[in-house]
């Protein structure tokens, strides 16, 4: 099922991920959060940047525990848990804002 | 509680077996794999166009290499022993999901292929073409049975649905039909070493946050050494224990047994999966690949131990299989068990009085504990019978002070299966793993009533992940699932802890 977004079509996996990573942008995350009815803020963004980077640097989602502790050191102690990005991310953090970022779904007993 | 869009099941406390609604799960269908994930694996990527003769030839094939599979196809006498023994069955009501309809769907197209009643009469004996629509019902049911076997402990031949399963999904990737959730993983272990497609300097670097964090918290420097020549101990562990919780809670664990005996140890990035999902796609050939990956590790790097972290089914693989696959090991250590599991040496180190351990640091939890279904019947620990039901039970009653079984019937040789075992741990199949996770959450929630439980461990990446996923379907919070090294964790008093590190780790808690 393609996702439109900015009047491009881009291609998306039986489960929502992009096919090609290269066509992320912005736009791909707020028009994935509208489908779930979840209005993307300041917070969101800085889970979704910072699973960019990572993934821009080791070719993988970070680990739930790596995500929360470079969230409690960026954005204070109280939020660096899974509570946090739970409530976030009601799906998971590491598959619905995966999604969103444009990175592709952790595999395997997870 | 979280959503779902499918009726979730109530769970009483007592799981009662369903009158039977059919079809209720005809429309579960999981991903298919793509062509390039069939292909890697050395499966045709689509399905030729002779098909049936194909899969006939393939079950003929099947039927050659294991005897076990003719006689489980021939030995059933409709007993009727097995039909409410599955927790797909008890949680979905489907009659194809008891084992003995499951088994039927490949056992009609046997006896019409390969037995002369059949070939002449096959009316008479029950047996039917392929047709477009069995291989329809293979794909849907071979893919709702977890191959946990509990099924076989009450067959009185002891018909095994796991290996008819098994044997059905092979058919089935000869034939270019597989699924993409199994065989895109076992392409990932090909490429970069684990199920989760974690390479080496993300290993890295995550190995080394645990490292900080554990320091942080005791201010002792524990390693968590990754692809370290001459060390004595490979670690072989399931990649979700790198990125998941509460795995990652019990990897820690395991680091910190090893420190307090002074042992070195390695993980390997070669090897940095212990999950070996060839065997849940019956493919014979996969698993052996997945397994010398194992054996070149630890060739590579010149162990003379290889211990196996806490993981259901690659206990299985490697208790049962791995010699045969990847042998021999006569290059480790004969005074070890090759391999061994994390609880037995644990287990050792504690009889031994190796590590010291404060149960109270457990204190606000009353734990029960989930019997895998693959360590439960595939395997054992220890020397004596039923030691891999009673060597997790002796690790958990020394680091924690509450403890309590579930009922009788839903725990060891007669556990439920987490309801997302074999392969089934897919997004797209949450109906299913939901619903067949009912047995144990009925069990579940009985302990939770009369003996106030609020916890539940277990020492499989697959039922962690599972329960973590599916728990708050029935009230129940994701937090509840622990494991069991984690438990380990709470309790060991690090040599030099404390040893002006207290705020430390009150900080650190506060955190958690």
């Amino acid at each position: 099922m393609p996702i439109e977004v900015n009047g491009k079509t881009l291609e998306t996996d039986e489960e929502g991920y992009l096919v090609n990573l290269d066509d992320w942008e912005p736009a791909v995350a707020e028009a994935m959060a509208k489908e779930d009815d979840l209005e993307l803020t300041d917070e969101h963004w800085e889970i979704i940047n910072f699973l960019r980077e990572y993934y821009e640097e080791y070719q993988i989602a970070p680990a739930v525990r790596v995500l929360t502790k470079a969230v409690g050191k960026r954005l204070g102690k109280e939020k660096g848990n899974s509570k946090y990005l739970y409530g976030l991310f009601p799906y998971g953090p590491g598959k619905q804002a995966c999604r969103y970022a444009g990175l592709p779904k952790p595999t395997g007993c997870v | 509680m979280a959503k779902a869009n499918f009726e979730v099941p109530e769970i009483t406390g007592v799981t009662e077996v369903p009158a039977v609604q059919p079809d209720t799960m005809a429309h579960l269908e999981t991903f298919r794999a793509k062509p390039e994930f069939m292909e890697a694996l050395g499966f045709p990527g689509e399905m030729p166009e002779d098909w049936k003769e194909k899969a006939i030839e393939a079950m003929g094939d099947l039927l050659k290499k294991y005897r076990s599979l003719q006689v489980f196809l021939d030995a059933c006498v409709k007993c009727g022993a097995c039909t409410d023994k599955c927790h797909y069955f008890l949680g979905t009501a489907d009659p194809k999901n008891m084992p003995v309809a499951r088994q039927d769907l490949l056992r009609k197209v046997y006896r019409r292929y390969f037995t002369l009643a059949g070939k002449f009469f096959p009316k008479l004996v029950g047996a039917v073409d392929l047709t477009e629509e069995v291989l329809h019902d293979w794909y849907n049911y071979y893919h709702q049975c977890s191959q946990c076997r509990r099924c076989s402990v009450f067959c009185p031949y002891g018909i095994d649905t796991a290996e008819i399963s098994m044997a059905a999904r092979e058919i089935m990737d000869r034939i270019g039909v597989g699924d993409k959730y199994s065989n895109e993983i076992i392409g990932k272990v090909f490429r970069i070493g684990n199920n989760l497609g974690l390479p080496e300097p993300a290993l890295a670097d995550t190995l080394e946050g645990l490292e900080e964090d554990v320091y942080d918290d005791t201010g002792v420097r524990v390693r968590y050494p990754l692809d370290e020549k001459g060390a004595e101990i490979l670690l072989v562990t399931p990649s979700a224990d790198f990125f998941a919780e509460p795995h990652v809670d019990g990897l820690m664990g395991y680091g910190k047994v090893f420190h307090e005996l002074g042992v070195s140890w390695t993980l390997s990035s070669y090897a940095s999966e212990a999950a070996n999902f060839g065997m849940f796609i019956g493919s014979y050939e996969n698993m052996r690949k997945v397994s010398l990956r194992i054996r070149k590790a630890a060739l590579d790097l010149g162990v003379k131990r290889i211990v196996f972290g806490e993981c259901g089914h690659a206990w299985r693989v490697a208790y049962a299989f791995l010699n045969t696959l990847a042998g021999p090991f006569d290059f480790l250590d004969p005074n070890y068990p090759v391999p061994q599991h994390i609880c037995e040496f644990t287990w050792e180190a504690i009889q031994a009085g190796k590590l010291n351990l404060d149960p109270s640091a457990n204190d606000d939890m009353v734990v029960t504990f989930h019997d895998s279904c693959n360590v439960a019947r595939a395997t054992r620990m220890g020397d004596k019978p039923g030691g891999q039901f009673e060597i997790p039970r002796n690790v958990i009653k020394a680091v924690c002070n509450n403890y309590v079984d579930m009922p009788h019937g839903t725990i060891k040789e007669a556990t439920f299966c987490c309801g997302g075992g074999g392969g089934l741990l897919t997004d797209d199949l949450m109906e299913l793993r939901v619903k067949g996770a009912k047995p144990r959450m009925d069990a579940l929630k009985s302990v939770t009533e009369e003996y106030g439980v609020t916890h539940m461990a277990a020492i499989c990446a697959i039922c962690k992940s599972q329960f973590t996923k599916v728990i708050p379907y029935y009230g129940f919070d994701m937090d509840q699932i622990v494991s069991v090294h984690q438990l380990v964790s709470n309790a060991i008093i690090l040599t030099g802890e404390g040893e002006g590190g207290e705020e430390e780790e009150e900080s650190a808690e506060d955190a958690a």
